[in-house]
């Protein structure tokens, strides 16, 4: 019995259930939001603890075995997320004390928050294909519901973009659910990684690749299929908009790395190729996309689809140091993208708008959030000692190592480009000083319910902000150590037999083997 | 059987896609609700389609006696239509209120966010 | 708006809905060795409310409904659902692990799945209650 696999799941949907029966009361919806992720937080750390002891941590939903049951499963990329997702979290249930307005809060912000955790953790967590995509859904609802809270037009326009495409990619996902149930006959992602090896049509192998691919790219924002996410993620509540940011894509991002080392790994040459241009294309499309913006959040979700590239780089590049570097990335982009747009929001909410024409002369007001702002920035385009200086490092070696040159020059100079859009925004808002017709409020700015919100201490919002700045930094100074837990987690993935010893128990994987080798 | 069911998968799939590349917002919405029913058909279908008793097991006996139907396709083409319905019935405020604020059905007339 | 004061509807609503949430629980109940179960006891019981929504409008529906709200319901639903998980961890199971328990006097077996199914049931019940409340309010407020 390992609780610490089921209670990153529980937790949330705990605190959901709770917070919603509290819809009345905001101090204690407030008051379980913040304890929630905090318990959040301190599992994840439990969690991370046990999987770095014992390689992978099992647990059998209502003790039905595997591959009958469902089984939550955690190794070391697991773990990461969850940990991840609790700092995230709770840094977010914070910020949005101070950011999210009454309105917002009286239609079911902390609900839904906790809802889009459940959904989170449990994707992140379970072994079973079928439970992820509803795992997915139950996200995908949380999140469709948070982004048109406020209900503005923009936020209706882009809302219909994201339930559309997300909804298309459930289905292709659906889709190749039921043709490998129709195949194989089990829903265990370690079972069907096994059995999909042996099968005799390998073709329809790698047409399912491909439909996984694309389902979980739309989910990633991988080119060609990331259009939704620049028209929407702009759109919402500064703090929902954040915790997207962080969170969404990287479930799709994490369920390509699941996928396409534990069931296809035997296809991975074909498909290599594709997801090494698609991630080279990702990278250089976010970034150019980027530069040609002018607002402070649709700068940030291109540079989202920019740095999903160089996550799936790491997986398509596929040995072990790449894959630790693509997870470093990973966390890396949580934290700091994170924080970039916690940053916008403190800066909308002092200057009234997100166009960087508008603002300015922050440096000056506000000497300590630029020195968070330049950390995350420098950061996020790579630049040492900080944290995304190690993800870029390690793939970049990684694809020298792989004689892939091309894409890691591509690397390269998209990692000079996110300095450009990093550059400008800083010269906007926190170099130049204010343009006097700042005070003239701007009409199509996509979030004015900010405008309408008391004017509480900003205190709460700063706080979060230096704690992830500081994380931005301490993650480049401890490099060593984290990239050692990476670098178990990408060895586990390149040798998914352990995933599968663990979830089906090694007698049976065994016998399945035997089985199998003496039925051709 | 197959072959049938496998035409009106197809059908069910085309029509919807021809559905969505629609510029009015209800026919997006009809075409997302048929593509749901599509790939819950194709799951049922895909799954193997076998006359059998329902799966349960008699008193007293360990398994049940004779053919018997596969439960998890069930299971999961149930599981897959209550998602379906949850995340329609958004869509379908969604676009009321879409409808309500832009007012158009028209995705042409949606561009704001674009860039 | 969509009160439809047809004679008809309004005397079936008022007798019919009694009968359906009876038949609801009578679901709900049976639900675990037979057809039935919560999901579909709460879209039953859902259909009883909107049946009445229908014939006298939202306003009524909500005298009917008293100071519960579809958020109430969800909210309990959830929790039940969620909290029916706990107890095989407090007899070392894992999570979900069905626990029964006999209550003595009564003959009646009470169990985990039982008070899932009760969770999915109000989960069910509030949430479509939600949906169809939201839509007919934004009909209400048109001209």
């Amino acid at each position: 019995m390992r609780p610490e696999v089921a209670l990153p799941v529980i937790i949330p949907l705990l605190c959901g259930a709770v917070s919603l029966l509290f819809w009345r009361s905001r101090p204690m919806q407030r008051f379980i939001a913040v304890a929630g992720t905090l318990a959040l937080l301190v599992v994840g750390l439990w969690l991370i603890t046990s999987v770095s002891r014992e390689g992978y941590v099992v647990i059998h939903m209502g003790s039905w075995q595997a591959p009958y049951g469902i089984s939550l499963v955690a190794d070391m990329l697991s773990a990461i997320m969850i940990l991840l997702t609790g700092i995230i979290g709770l840094g977010l249930a914070i910020y949005s004390l101070a950011s999210t307005s009454t309105q917002h809060e009286k239609f079911g912000f902390y609900p839904l928050m906790h809802l889009l955790l459940a959904g989170v953790a449990g994707a992140f967590l379970t072994g079973d294909i079928f439970n992820l995509y509803v795992w997915f859904e139950v996200m995908l609802v949380a999140s469709f519901a948070l982004l048109i809270l406020g209900g503005e037009k923009a936020q209706m326009e882009g809302a219909i973009k994201y339930v559309t495409l997300n909804l298309l990619a459930s289905v292709i996902f659906l889709t190749a659910i039921g043709l490998v149930y129709g195949m194989v006959g089990t829903l265990n992602m370690a079972d069907i990684g096994q059995r999909l090896a042996e099968a005799e049509n390998q073709g329809m192998v790698e047409v399912l690749a491909i439909m996984f691919m694309i389902a979980f790219g739309i989910k990633a924002a991988a080119f060609p299929l990331f259009f939704w996410l620049p028209a929407s993620y702009h759109t919402p509540a500064v703090a929902v908009s954040a915790l997207f940011a962080g969170l969404l894509t990287k479930v799709g991002v994490y369920s390509l790395f699941r996928v396409f080392t534990l069931m296809f790994d035997q296809t991975m040459p074909y498909v290599q190729d594709i997801l090494l241009w698609g991630a080279a294309f990702t990278m250089v499309t976010g970034v150019l996309g980027a530069a040609a913006q002018y607002e402070f959040r649709r700068i940030l979700s291109f540079h989202i689809v920019s740095q999903i590239g160089y996550m799936i780089l790491g997986l398509a590049l596929f040995t072990p140091l790449a894959l630790a570097g693509g997870i470093f990335a990973v966390m890396h982009n949580i934290i700091v993208k994170t924080n970039l747009f916690l940053i916008s929001g403190i800066t909308n909410r002092l200057q009234g708008t997100y166009q960087l024409k508008k603002m300015g002369g922050l440096f000056k007001e506000r000497p300590w959030l630029s020195v968070a702002f330049f950390l995350s920035a420098f950061s996020l385009a790579g630049i040492p000692p900080l944290s995304g200086f190690f993800a870029k490092f390690v793939i970049v070696r990684a694809g020298i190592e792989a004689e892939a040159y091309v894409v890691t020059a591509v690397a390269l100079a998209v990692g000079l480009m996110t300095l450009y859009s990093m550059v400008k925004i800083w010269n906007e808002v926190f170099w130049k000083s204010l343009p006097e017709d700042n005070l003239v409020p701007e009409s199509s700015t996509p979030s004015g319910d900010e405008g309408r919100l008391v004017k509480s201490s900003l205190g709460l919002m700063y706080l979060p902000v230096a704690i992830l700045a500081l994380f931005a930094v301490l993650i480049g100074v401890f490099a060593q150590p984290l990239m050692e837990m990476m670098l178990m987690a990408g060895e586990q993935l390149m040798d998914p037999q352990g995933y599968m010893d663990a979830v089906l128990g090694e007698e049976r994987t065994v016998l399945l083997r035997d089985a199998l080798e003496v039925s051709p | 059987m197959e072959p049938l069911m496998a035409l009106a998968i197809g059908l069910l799939y085309a029509t919807a896609i021809y559905m969505m590349l629609r510029r009015s917002i209800v026919k997006l919405v009809i075409g997302l609700m048929l593509l749901s029913n599509a790939a819950n058909l194709l799951i049922f279908t895909s799954a193997g389609m076998t006359r059998g008793a329902p799966p349960l097991i008699p008193e007293g006996a360990l398994a049940p006696a004779g053919q018997v139907a596969d439960p998890l396709p069930q299971a999961l083409v149930l599981t897959a239509i209550v998602i379906a319905f949850g995340v329609l019935a958004f869509a379908v405020v969604l676009i009321r209120r879409a409808y309500e604020i832009v007012k158009a059905d028209d995705l042409d007339k949606m561009k704001d966010t674009d860039t | 708006m969509v009160k439809s004061g047809t004679i008809i509807l309004n005397t079936a609503a008022r007798l019919l809905m009694p009968l359906q949430l009876l038949f609801s629980v009578f679901l709900l109940l049976r639900g675990h060795d037979e057809p039935g179960g919560g999901f579909i006891a709460g879209l039953v019981a859902a259909g009883a409310f909107i049946l009445y929504l229908f014939a006298f409008g939202v306003t009524a529906t909500k005298e009917v409904l008293r100071m519960v709200d579809p958020r109430d319901l969800i909210g309990m639903g959830l929790l039940l659902g969620t909290l029916s998980i706990l107890p095989a961890w407090f007899v070392g199971e894992p999570f979900f692990t069905a626990q029964w328990w006999e209550i003595p006097g009564i003959d009646f077996k009470a169990s985990t799945p039982l008070i899932f199914d009760i969770g999915v049931y109000l989960a069910v019940l509030g949430t479509l209650l939600a949906v169809i409340m939201t839509l007919m309010e934004v009909d209400k407020d048109e001209p």
